[in-house]
């Protein structure tokens, strides 16, 4: 453990390493960096929910000057895959082909057209003729199963190990899992409360939309620049796909306009390719805002019901949890978010004696859903934390007693763990830092639950309620994702860093720098780093899985670790002594009398004795994966007469484990908990009956501004994780866990009034206000 | 056609098409700090002063602009680097992609609105969204940018 009080970097306020430049208008981003001149790429989208194309005639496109090429099914390779940008093997089914005979939403792939600008293109879309067998879609995913429209009758499609993917039924994926025996312990418990959600699809809304561009360099190599989070997963996917070499394809993450799950999945990458390995020419292909809403994916809806038994003390006996989630047209992360609904959420009350979870994930003709910040916590955080409040009621307790009495503790675990992975079996862990009745205890005393709770009347028309929830995450996939480092002296004494990990905005390459300096004892400003280039830098699964401060924060102090020991090695034998007797602060390595500096150093090995390169390369992969705790607290005015309601202030107490950058930690938090705070209250991804997208813009689509966050109270646990980096678990998805069941609750006890449907809006709410005086 | 305007106080002329949006021109001419997020006015990203102004570029004709002042990040350096202070003292600065409209904005309210208040920031920066940062960490940075003599 070190010592967080001697720590001089780490734990201590940095500005983000890129921030001034990026404020400054340096110009990093994907389409920042296109060629001048490139082909412009547009798609042609499907009108239909649901069609089977007869005909596709595109020859007067071909023939319209300035179109250098047009693709339709027929020109592609016929090789399904997984868009989702994950690990190997793929927990998701190869359900997609990069063009189909068949499209499965409004919105969905038909052709592409190349061109020498925007405007010819467009007008390519309009001379391609097609006649669609328009095929009765399925828009409700409570009816998808074994429904007799089939939504992927193809034949080439599979799963790569067993996922429960039953394509004829609508069924992309299937989950089950018991501990103990639910039945009986639910009969033995003195109250049972069951209660089904649902939960909505979201969108991302990233600002920077969807973006990618692609070159072919002096090898002739493939160079795609990509707005995404998963580069090399991207190249891997890309080369089995297209049926290139590997070695021939780069691929580049320049800085990325926000992510949130939305850039772990390809986009325009394919088209991109293709274009440029058959025109040899450079290509660019950047989302319209509508194609990012219409066109990319959305969080998976979701029905959750679940069963809480309980006996008269507040002791939770069994909980018992099924699901049913809508991937929409496609199945990336079909399996894994689902599976987090259960292991990211249920072993939060640990002392049960029987738990159970399972269910399935169902196609229908929206919008493909996919990864997205929480991936499934949010969404099972919204049924059970709700739940909890309910039965709190129902017993007559407290439920911040309730959950301090059933909640998990330091030193304990839960069986969830070692049976629930991410599409595969788990992990057995026991929590060696969890701070969580700490956190429960200090957000009751910043909301002052003791004097507010349930509710406080202002007025006779005003009320104002109080709610909480407590959540955790996970810090990477223990077993399967893996960052590494290199660290390289320079002559002048810096170091030139190279990750793999891949900074969408959250701020990694800052944080990484940090781990760096801290353990070299150096300052941020002598670290350079540059990540995310399948060529220059090392291998990172990337950006997902709230993986980065953990697995790529370890690999960096584990290469940091290697080059203070390989630094003393060569100062030692400069200094001809032995190596123990060197003492390294940063700056000079001293030996008795004996000393040189670092940057003497660093000059002598490169030019004047024993010549070389000093350079280490480290890899990490978790053991564990040791979860953030958060407790969270709001208080909420509503209007009684209108319904509308003001979120006065949100309190949170999360324990990360060390914050490797206390401000970019909040950040986070803060930046979770506000988009969450759009999906419990407004943020809405809506249809008509056709299955036409409704919300494809950010007048219709609203998401938080700052007319709607007031007061966001924001605190960490003094906690140390044993197993992360300078003690620290990962930050980047817990604070919008927490938002949907916070406010539900809060709702309810300014009111009475439980909303089972996200999001809460003053309608529903004036509903019920209308039925509970009936 | 030719449209004749000041860029960062210099005079240029650039040839566009009649229906050709601001935004889009600057880019093609090399001013990548100009950012598109929804190119239809209601994101913000795009920003930029004209004649002191912030206005979304992406909703300009750049046909409109003749003989006006155009003041793009390039500009204001200085001040730029300034405001990115506070959003780095303040933890505000996450994927950037929407800082250089903000800090834009925010350069033309601190000339505009003597001693604003929070009501009054809100609503003069409300058009610049952010979907990163959580928002309050962005306001306490304005705040503190705002007070600076």
């Amino acid at each position: 453990m070190v010592d967080k009080k001697k720590m001089r970097v780490v734990n201590n306020k940095t500005h983000s390493v890129d921030g001034k430049g990026l404020m400054q208008g340096r110009s990093y981003y994907t389409d920042d960096l296109a060629v001048q001149g490139s082909l412009v790429i547009k798609i042609l989208r499907s009108p239909h929910a649901f069609a089977h194309i007869k005909n596709i005639d595109v020859s007067e496109a071909q023939k319209l000057n300035g179109v250098a090429l047009v693709l339709t099914y027929k020109d592609v390779p016929h090789v399904s895959m997984s868009r989702a940008g994950q690990g190997y093997p793929e927990p998701s089914p190869h359900d997609k082909f990069i063009l189909d005979e068949y499209v499965r939403y409004v919105g969905d792939e038909v052709a592409m057209v190349a061109a020498i600008n925007e405007e010819i293109a467009e007008d390519a879309l309009k001379l391609i003729k097609v006649e669609y067998e328009v095929l009765e879609p399925v828009l409700d995913f409570e009816t998808a199963y074994e429904n007799k429209s089939i939504i992927h009758p193809e034949d080439g499609i599979y799963e790569m190990f067993p996922i429960g993917f039953e394509p004829k039924k609508n069924v992309a994926a299937t989950y089950e899992m018991e501990v103990g025996d639910v039945e009986k312990e639910l009969a033995k418990s003195d109250v049972v409360v069951e209660e089904t959600f649902y939960s909505q699809a979201q969108a991302h809304a990233m600002l920077e939309t969807h973006s990618s561009n692609a070159r072919l360099d002096e090898h002739n190599r493939l160079v795609i620049y990509s707005s995404t989070q998963t580069p090399f997963h991207m190249r891997r996917i890309m080369s089995t796909t297209l049926g290139i070499p590997l070695h021939q394809i780069r691929f580049i993450k320049p800085r990325v306009g926000g992510g949130f799950g939305g850039k772990q999945c390809f986009h325009g990458e394919f088209f991109c390719a293709l274009t440029t390995l058959r025109t040899g020419k450079p290509s660019r292909f950047v989302y319209t805002r509508e194609e990012v809403f219409g066109a990319s994916y959305t969080r998976h809806p979701m029905k959750i019901s679940l069963k809480i038994g309980a006996m008269k003390d507040g002791r939770i006996n069994a909980i018992d949890c099924r699901s049913l989630s809508d991937t929409g047209a496609y199945g990336e992360h079909s399996l894994t978010v689902f599976m987090i609904v259960g292991s990211k959420v249920l072993p939060l009350y640990n002392k049960v004696d029987a738990v159970r979870f399972g269910g399935r994930v169902v196609y229908t003709n929206h919008v493909p859903a996919g990864a997205y910040r929480g991936y499934g916590a949010i969404q099972g955080n919204y049924a059970l934390e709700s739940t909890i409040d309910i039965l709190a009621e129902k017993l007559g307790m407290d439920p911040k007693k309730i959950r301090e009495l059933n909640s998990m503790r330091e030193k304990e675990t839960s069986p969830i763990f070692e049976i629930m992975g991410e599409g595969t079996k788990g992990t057995a862990m026991i929590m060696e830092s969890c701070k969580l009745p700490y956190c429960i205890k200090r957000g009751a005393e910043l909301i002052d639950w003791e004097h507010n709770w349930p509710r406080k009347v202002i007025s006779p028309t005003k009320v104002r309620g109080y709610g909480m929830a407590i959540a955790m995450q996970g810090s990477g996939i223990p077993f399967m994702d893996m960052g590494s480092c290199s660290i390289k002296l320079n002559d002048g004494g810096t170091y030139m860093v190279t990750v793999g990990a891949t900074d969408i905005g959250q701020g990694s390459d800052t944080i990484i720098s940090q781990i760096v300096a801290e353990e070299l004892e150096t300052t941020v400003d002598k670290v350079i780093i540059y990540s995310s280039d399948t060529d220059l830098t090392p291998f990172d699964c990337g950006a997902y899985a709230s993986s980065t401060t953990y697995v790529s924060g370890n690999a960096a102090w584990k290469a940091a670790q290697k080059m203070r020991k390989r630094l003393i090695k060569e100062a030692a034998e400069f200094l001809e002594v032995k190596e123990e007797t060197v003492k390294f602060d940063g700056k000079i390595f001293i030996s008795g009398e004996k000393s040189i500096t670092l940057n003497e150093l660093s000059i002598k090995l490169l030019y004047n004795k024993n010549q070389q390169q000093v350079q280490v390369t480290e890899s990490y992969f978790g053991h564990v994966s040791p979860p953030p705790f958060m407790s969270a607290y709001a208080e909420v005015e509503v209007d009684l007469e209108t319904g509308e309601y003001e979120i006065c202030n949100y309190v949170t107490v999360t324990d990360c484990g060390t914050t490797i950058n206390p401000m970019l930690a909040r950040g986070q938090v803060e930046g979770g908990v506000v988009q969450g705070l759009g999906m419990a209250c407004f943020e809405d991804v809506k249809y008509d009956k056709k299955g036409n997208l409704l919300s494809n813009n950010f007048l219709n689509y609203h998401i938080p501004t700052h007319k709607e966050i007031h007061k966001l109270t924001t605190e960490f646990a003094d906690s140390y994780e044993p197993t992360g980096p300078f003690g620290a678990k990962s930050v980047g998805e817990i604070g919008i866990d927490t938002p949907p069941a916070v406010i539900c609750n809060a709702i309810y006890n300014a009111t009475g009034v439980r909303i089972h449907k996200l999001p809460i809006t003053p309608e529903k709410i004036l509903k019920g206000l209308k039925e509970l005086r009936k | 056609m030719l449209v004749k305007f000041y860029l960062n106080d210099v005079e240029v002329s650039f040839d566009v098409a009649p229906n050709e949006y601001l935004a889009k021109t600057l880019r093609s001419h090399g001013i990548k700090s100009v950012k598109v997020g929804c190119n239809e006015s209601s994101c913000g990203s795009c920003t930029l002063l004209i004649d002191g102004k912030p206005m979304m570029s992406c909703s300009i004709l750049s046909a409109s602009i003749e003989g006006k002042h155009i003041t793009t990040i390039e500009g204001i350096q200085e001040e730029a680097a300034k405001i990115a202070h506070y959003f780095g003292e303040e933890g505000a600065d996450q994927c950037g992609f929407c800082n250089v409209g903000l800090a834009l904005t925010v350069y033309a309210l601190k000339r505009e609105l003597k001693n604003p208040s929070e009501e009054e920031i809100n609503n003069y920066i409300v058009g610049n969204l952010c979907r990163c940062s959580g928002l309050q960490s962005q306001l306490k940075a304005i705040k503190a940018y705002l007070k600076e003599e």
